[in-house]
């Protein structure tokens, strides 16, 4: 069973002053399946995400308790390497960031934070990366121009190369496709079923339809507190609790 | 109980506008015309060249040079960027992306306190303990005797002065950026300088710049602190140690005697002139540049 | 790699530190210095009486000329300028609303001027004094100084202005005002603290610059008395004082520049206090 999971989440708690926004959490995440957490605006899916890489330390009021195991380490530790661990994650928000440089820095940009510095090495694997976002082919005669000129849909999968290019082994992905139109989400969606073979891909939707194309497994949040958690299949067949009933009823939303 | 009615009250208020906007809206060309016509006279007399590279100045002689002054504005005015830039930045970085929230709220009044006290208080102070600083420690220290009245000593008071204007525009540069894109930078495994390095700077570099131009056209335009500590001797300084002077403090310091050497009034209403060009000149630059670059 | 990183991190975060203590620290020695030195010389004497004869040589007195000086002429600058500026201010954000490049044009004009040097204006003033034949008096200040913050007051009121919500004009036309009464009436009312604080801006900076009064303001021993004669402030007070070979002429500067630097703190405290009473009816969108 442990070795089946890539990440383990126990009695995490956090609170910001004397809200409790995450109430005791245990959660399994497998390992190269696609896991959704799943649950209405508000129940603390983008934080439990922001635990995951350690973002919350950018906020002092937040205070953040428990363990996460990913690879026989607690991230949580305050021993731990955060700069390390967080290039184990790629991280795709939901509006795309692309950095203030050219196409092609974006990415080098994270390359070099990897420790890759030859100009050929780099050159090579930019193109890569690209080439896996699926967006070389638009860009490839206009690498050197700012990233900020790209549309949305292509920003996207710009950051979503610029984040495969740290070598993660986790994708972490906060409702990626909310700001795309159809098509554009549509592809991200695509590309997440290719990319879950060599990565262990964990999405924050609160969009049903979503969660049902593409995830492995589901986690099902409210306010705070997880509700349900299981195979995909099962949890959507044959909700056991109530809530996650209602849920999927369309009572609250 | 209303005198006009309704419709008599909009067309009062709206004339009232009219004329105010108006105002207003001349008001650079009045101050460009008043000037140049009042300098009329130099300018009739010697070439626009002549005025601004000859070293002599004597105006009783009748030789306008303002070369001397000139140079001195622009030392002064350079050197107290060069102390300013590197503290603003810094300081707006450090504030806005490494201490807590309630640090920026300590800071804001400071900076209002410091942007409040007015010229002479600065020049005060600057006398009282800049220019004996620099005349009994900083001078000897480089085995250099000074007076203390120096080019040195009005740069630095100057730098103090425009750091709250410089300062405030920093910081709220490095607010407005977005924090989602700290945290992309921070996902890739970034430390939080190697953030503010590559991403945070690149972005806030159009304003950083723009905020730097607008306070050097205000360090070059001020007057009375640096009249009192920059020691108005006129010469070429040989370096920062040597007194010196700015056009302002010429203004300044001559307008008593003015009107009883003829075309006197006429050479500092022209100094007041390049001032005004100068000043112009600058936000007009800062002012395309900012809405160049925005279009990034 | 990794440890020259580290070092790199390290020395600037010293440097940020540094910078940002160094202002700290720069603030305290400035304000230490004007209070100690301001303190030891200031006396009942020397904030209620004028200056008698040879005052400036070390005889007795004090700087009420400058003190009473100063602050009419503030006082009658910002009042001008509030005439003038806010309707300006009201009209960009009211009338001008739609017309896009027009409100640009003005705000770029707005810019350029608020970054002229007040020595320039100083010198503006004085070609129009002899052009009209006025002499230096406090008319002449006055007016000078008002053309100086004009620009400051009315981008500050541009700015709370700014933050007016489009649907609140809304409101008051489908109410049937017309543009005139939106401005005066709502507009304003809207925006009162934001305006008090842009008035309250100004005149610090009004009552405390001394290039633009030099040549338009004259000097004077009395009190003030007359729009048509030359009045006294405090920062040509300090400076005289300060130029005077007497040291007791030059530690009341020192106690000049106290009062000068008190008042404009004062106001600028108040400014933040009187701001938030009339915080009652705006409302918070």
């Amino acid at each position: 069973m442990e070795l089946n999971n890539k990440i383990q989440i126990s009695d995490l708690n956090v609170y910001a002053g004397k809200t409790h926004i995450l109430k005791d959490i245990n959660i399994d995440i497998p390992r190269n399946k696609i896991t959704v957490i799943l649950g209405p605006s508000g129940c603390g899916k983008t934080t439990l995400l922001k635990c995951l890489n350690r973002l919350t330390d950018l906020y002092p009021e937040l205070n953040v308790s428990g363990k996460v195991m990913i690879n026989d380490q607690n991230i949580l530790d305050e021993k731990a390497d955060i700069y390390q661990l967080r290039q184990h994650m790629g991280l795709l928000s939901q509006r795309p960031y692309p950095l203030p440089m050219t196409i092609y820095n974006n990415i080098a940009y994270a390359l070099k934070l990897r420790g890759v510095h030859r100009k050929r090495e780099l050159h090579k694997l930019v193109i890569d990366y690209l080439k896996q976002a699926n967006l070389y082919d638009e860009v490839r005669n206009r690498l050197r121009e700012p990233a900020s000129r790209l549309s949305i849909g292509q920003q996207q999968r710009l950051c979503l190369a610029r984040g495969l290019a740290v070598a993660p082994e986790i994708i972490l992905a906060d409702e990626p496709t909310s700001a795309l139109d159809p098509i554009s989400s549509q592809y991200i969606e695509e590309k997440f079923l290719e990319l879950k073979n060599d990565y262990t891909i964990v999405l924050v939707t609160h969009v049903l339809r979503q969660a049902r194309r593409i995830a492995d497994h589901i986690i099902f949040m409210y306010l705070g507190e997880v509700i349900e958690q299981g195979e995909a299949k099962e949890v959507f067949d044959n909700p056991k609790m109530e809530k996650t009933k209602l849920y999927f009823g369309g009572t609250f939303n | 109980m209303y005198i006009l009615n309704r419709k008599q009250r909009h067309y009062v208020n709206y004339s009232w506008m009219i004329i105010s906007l108006s105002l207003v809206a001349l008001l650079p060309f009045f101050l460009f015309l008043g000037l140049y016509l009042k300098s009329f006279l130099l300018l009739h007399d010697y070439s626009l060249t002549d005025l601004i590279f000859s070293k002599e100045w004597r105006p009783s002689s009748g030789k306008f040079g303002f070369y001397p002054f000139i140079v001195g504005s622009v030392w002064v005015t350079l050197l107290a960027m060069l102390f300013t830039a590197p503290i603003c930045l810094l300081t707006a970085i450090y504030v806005t992306q490494y201490t807590r929230k309630y640090f920026l709220r300590i800071m804001h009044p400071v900076i209002d306190i410091l942007a409040g006290i007015p010229s002479v208080v600065y020049g005060l102070w600057g006398i009282l303990v800049i220019v004996p600083f620099i005349s009994r420690y900083l001078g000897p220290f480089f085995g250099i005797k000074t007076m203390g009245y120096s080019i040195l000593a009005a740069s630095f008071v100057l730098s103090i002065m425009i750091i709250p204007f410089i300062l405030n525009i920093l910081i709220e540069i490095f607010r407005a950026i977005p924090t989602e894109l700290k945290e992309a930078s921070l996902s890739l495994g970034a430390t939080q300088w190697q953030t503010v390095k590559h991403v945070l700077i690149k972005k806030a570099l159009p304003g950083i710049i723009a905020a730097f131009g607008f306070g050097l056209a205000r360090a070059f335009g001020e007057t009375m602190a640096v009249l009192m500590v920059v020691g108005n001797v006129i010469r070429l300084p040989k370096n920062i140690f040597d007194p010196g002077y700015t056009l302002p403090a010429l203004i300044a310091n001559n307008y008593g005697e003015m009107l009883s050497i003829p075309k006197y009034d006429s050479a500092l209403m022209f100094a007041a002139l390049i001032l005004l060009g100068v000043s112009l000149f600058f936000n007009l630059l800062m002012h395309f540049f900012i809405s160049k670059y925005n279009k990034y | 790699m990794k440890f020259a990183q580290k070092i790199e991190e390290k020395f600037f975060k010293v440097l940020m530190v540094l910078a940002t203590y160094f202002i700290l620290l720069v603030l305290a020695v400035i304000i230490y210095s004007i209070f100690e030195k301001g303190l030891k010389s200031i006396s009942w004497e020397i904030l209620t009486q004028i200056p008698k004869g040879g005052y400036y040589y070390g005889k007795g007195g004090g700087i009420l000329n400058a003190i009473l000086g100063s602050l009419t002429l503030a006082f009658g600058a910002t009042l001008l300028a509030f005439i003038i500026g806010l309707p300006v201010a009201l009209y960009i954000n009211v009338f001008l609303v739609r017309r896009k490049k027009l409100v640009n044009l003005v705000r770029f004009i707005l810019d350029l001027v608020w970054g002229i040097p007040s020595i320039v204006y100083g010198a503006f003033g004085f070609t129009m004094m002899i052009l009209l034949g006025i002499q230096t008096s406090l008319l002449a200040g006055i007016i000078t100084v008002t053309l100086f913050i004009l620009p400051i007051m009315i981008r500050s009121m541009d700015e709370i202005l700014r933050t007016v919500p489009a649907g609140l004009s809304e409101a008051a036309y489908s109410l049937g005002s017309n543009q005139s009464e939106t401005a005066f009436k709502i507009f304003t009312r809207q925006s009162v603290s934001g305006i008090i604080t842009a008035v309250l801006l100004s005149f610090g900076r009004a009552i405390g610059d001394a290039a633009s009064v030099l040549f338009t303001a004259g000097y004077t021993d009395n009190l003030p008395n007359s729009l048509f004669e030359p009045v006294a402030t405090l920062p040509l007070s300090i400076f005289f004082q300060l130029s005077s070979p007497v040291q007791e002429v030059q530690n009341r500067a020192y106690a000049s520049a106290l009062v000068l630097t008190l008042i404009i703190l004062l106001v600028s405290l108040f400014s933040r206090g009187l701001g938030k009473r009339y915080h009652k009816t705006k409302i918070n969108f």
